[in-house]
């Protein structure tokens, strides 16, 4: 592998740790949807860089779907939810932005000590790869648990997931790449036909998720 | 190769789902439902006398022969069960004809999906079927559509996708491990081949990908602090889902959780995942037996004594050799059959009252006796007492953990009584006393239940040697 497929890899992987911190601190839900989009493009050219240097074609097919699914057709269609359920635009967070972006940083730090230590055979862009992997999806999570809006969460999810997809093409000729992204991305509609059809809104009045709680189980 | 009974299996519940969900009419699709489960059941149990080779995607040995008969079975008597509680539903309109008929479609591809994941050879493959198991049941869940199933089906949902989703991360961290020893592409996902090459895979990388792999599928067996969804999904589905989520659901997830154990075991530098699935079970059992003290709703007591049993049973795999294993697939069996059978008399016992709050329940015994006494006899063999067939594997876990860590037997015990308190405790109210809540005949379909405890009342008095030397067997296998 020359050291240009191993920097431009190198980038893009970067690049989504780096808007995953972006959406992080995003407190508009227009905003952070526009974010995510740009997450899964930069997911989609990453993929299909990997595609390129690893000569597997079929990873084209989870770069497409990463590009038109998950960086056009999820976004404008939660844009169109938000609009139609006429859901409230603001993110309510459970704790602030700057304690947030320092759990963000030792997120990732704790994925990159584990990663690079553990993977030391696996090669080099790899080692990489997942070390960047694990800190998408842990930010991902943190993204879950810092906030209250079902959106959010769904976002959260979903850059949780293009972590993992980015994990599945670095691990060079994994098999089921493609159907597993395609799995992916059936769960991901389901979940937002779920928004859109369960109406969180209407039976809820509010896609803040604390305000769903209500029972927590016993108070009937 | 084309049909033999693997494919059978998959491409009866497969199909069956097409014509469920083409076909209007409930009575009709009552039928075929049960039809269906009834030849995936038959395929199944030939399983037993002849078998295919392991394939690159799907694989039958002992131990998920052991997993599929009882997922079939259970699954045989539930649609047996759902015919007469589907039916009342629809007659009091709580569900709609269009629902019904979605709701057989969907009952036919959880069977499809929990099949193909007990005997997915390839690792990438059981997680697909894993994650097709888990959407159809946040359906089945959210099917009533009030506020709480909603509620219930999108937490489900969210904890569920997280917990799949870090089972993934796992999953690829075990083909990473492989790859540099089986080599690329598809062998270095094919179960068989992995555990056979085991021993030379990079330790560091299959402990974390362990850790993934029993956090994620951990979420799915509802191990104590990744519980959360567990009641809820119980409670607010149809009775049918509840027992069919606690009795087979949780079993196949623990089922991928053992395979990913075995690979460990083969690998000599690795962790021992043991302790990890000891606490694991130890803090669920504990948890949820102070749990059920406080419950008002009669499904959700069940769920948390499902937790109880999940930590039981994933306590008595992670203590690991001949006797505690044996103990655990027991158990397993045993907790499958007791509890589907609590179901079917709670859901029941939930229609006739009109209610699920135990407030509003009592003097059960006097109002509807065979209900009530099912229910009292699924309770007392589900709390561990003898002569019924978890006395006999709790007796069987306890004892071997005795013998090698008493310390833990102390917890064990202990927790095994707190939750025999919680039970009894609110089985009394619901059954003995003055009678509460209408006292209508019920339309119920008692054999599926009796059945259920007989053979569970059987395998407390004798146990045939056949089923021992098998259960030995499958025990061996998992080391």
């Amino acid at each position: 592998m020359s050291p240009i497929d191993f920097d431009i890899a190198h980038m893009l992987a970067g690049l989504l740790v780096l808007i995953s911190f972006l959406e992080l601190y995003q407190d508009r839900l227009y905003a952070l949807l526009n974010v995510y989009a740009a997450h899964a493009l930069v997911l989609a050219l990453s993929v299909a860089w990997q595609a390129f240097i690893q000569d597997a074609p079929h990873l084209y097919v989870t770069a497409v779907i990463a590009l038109v699914f998950k960086a056009a057709v999820i976004p404008v269609a939660l844009h169109r939810i938000i609009v139609r359920l006429g859901i409230h635009r603001g993110i309510e967070k459970v704790v602030s932005i700057g304690m947030t972006m320092l759990a963000g940083m030792g997120l990732v730090a704790l994925s990159l000590v584990v990663m690079l230590r553990v993977t030391q055979q696996a090669g080099r862009l790899a080692q990489e790869d997942l070390a960047f992997a694990l800190s998408v999806v842990l930010l991902g999570l943190l993204m879950m648990v810092t906030r209250r809006n079902a959106v959010g969460q769904v976002v959260g999810f979903m850059s949780l997931e293009n972590g993992l997809v980015l994990a599945a093409t670095g691990a060079k000729g994994m098999p089921l790449v493609v159907e597993i992204s395609v799995a992916f991305s059936i769960l991901i509609a389901f979940i937002v036909i779920g928004i859109f059809l369960f109406r969180i809104r209407e039976r809820f009045d509010t896609v803040d998720v604390q305000v769903m709680d209500s029972f927590r189980g016993e108070h009937r | 190769m084309i049909v033999n009974a693997v494919t059978a299996v998959l491409v009866i519940p497969a199909f069956a789902a097409m014509l469920l969900a083409a076909l209007p009419g409930y009575r009709l699709t009552a039928r075929i439902n049960v039809l269906a489960t009834a030849l995936t059941l038959l395929c199944a149990l030939s399983l037993f006398f002849g078998r295919p080779a392991a394939g690159a995607y799907l694989i039958v040995d002992d131990l998920n022969a052991t997993f599929i008969v009882l997922t079939t079975f259970v699954g045989f008597t539930t649609s047996v069960f759902s015919a007469s509680y589907i039916g009342h539903e629809l007659d009091i309109g709580r569900l709609t004809p269009p629902f019904v008929r979605f709701y057989h479609a969907m009952y036919q591809v959880l069977m499809f999906a929990m099949n193909l994941a007990l005997v997915a050879n390839n690792i990438g493959l059981m997680w697909v079927a894993i994650e097709i198991a888990t959407l159809t049941t946040v359906l089945m869940v959210g099917i009533y559509r009030t506020h709480e199933a909603l509620e219930a089906a999108w937490k489900y949902f969210i904890l569920g996708s997280v917990g799949i989703a870090l089972a993934l991360f796992g999953t690829i961290l075990v083909y990473m491990a492989a790859r540099p020893v089986v080599g690329e592409g598809l062998d270095a996902m094919v179960w068989s081949v992995l555990v056979t090459r085991a021993g030379a895979f990079d330790p560091a990388l299959l402990d974390l990908a362990f850790i993934f792999l029993l956090l994620g599928y951990g979420t799915k067996v509802g191990l104590a602090p990744l519980h959360a969804w567990l009641p809820d999904a119980h409670a607010e589905g149809p009775t049918p889902i509840s027992a069919v989520l606690s009795g087979l659901l949780l079993n196949v997830a623990l089922y991928a959780l053992l395979r990913f154990k075995m690979l460990l075991a083969a690998n000599p530098g690795a962790l021992a995942p043991g302790p990890l699935m000891v606490s694991l079970g130890l803090l669920s059992l504990v948890f949820a037996a102070f749990m059920l003290y406080r419950r008002r709703d009669i499904k959700r007591l069940f769920a948390y004594s499902s937790i109880e049993h999940m930590g039981i049973i994933t306590f008595a795999f992670g203590m690991g050799g001949p006797l505690a294993n044996f103990a655990g697939l027991l158990h397993m069996t045993m907790h499958s059959l007791t509890k589907s059978a609590i179901f079917f008399a709670v859901g029941h016992v939930a229609q006739v009252k009109g209610t699920q709050r135990i407030a509003d329940m009592g003097g059960l015994t006097e109002t509807h006796p065979l209900l009530g006494w099912g229910l009292i006899l699924g309770v007392v063999a589900i709390a561990g007492l003898p002569p019924l067939g978890i006395f006999m594997s709790e007796f069987l876990v306890v004892s071997s953990t005795f013998a090698r860590a008493p310390l833990l037997a102390i917890v064990l015990v202990l927790g095994l009584l707190v939750a025999l308190g919680g039970l009894f405790l609110r089985l009394n109210s619901i059954a003995f006393g003055e009678p509460r809540g209408p006292a209508a005949k019920a339309q119920a379909s008692y054999v599926p239940m009796f059945a259920h405890l007989f053979l569970v009342l059987i395998a407390g008095i004798y146990m045939p040697p056949a089923l021992v030397a098998w259960f030995q067997n499958v025990a061996g296998l998992l080391g």
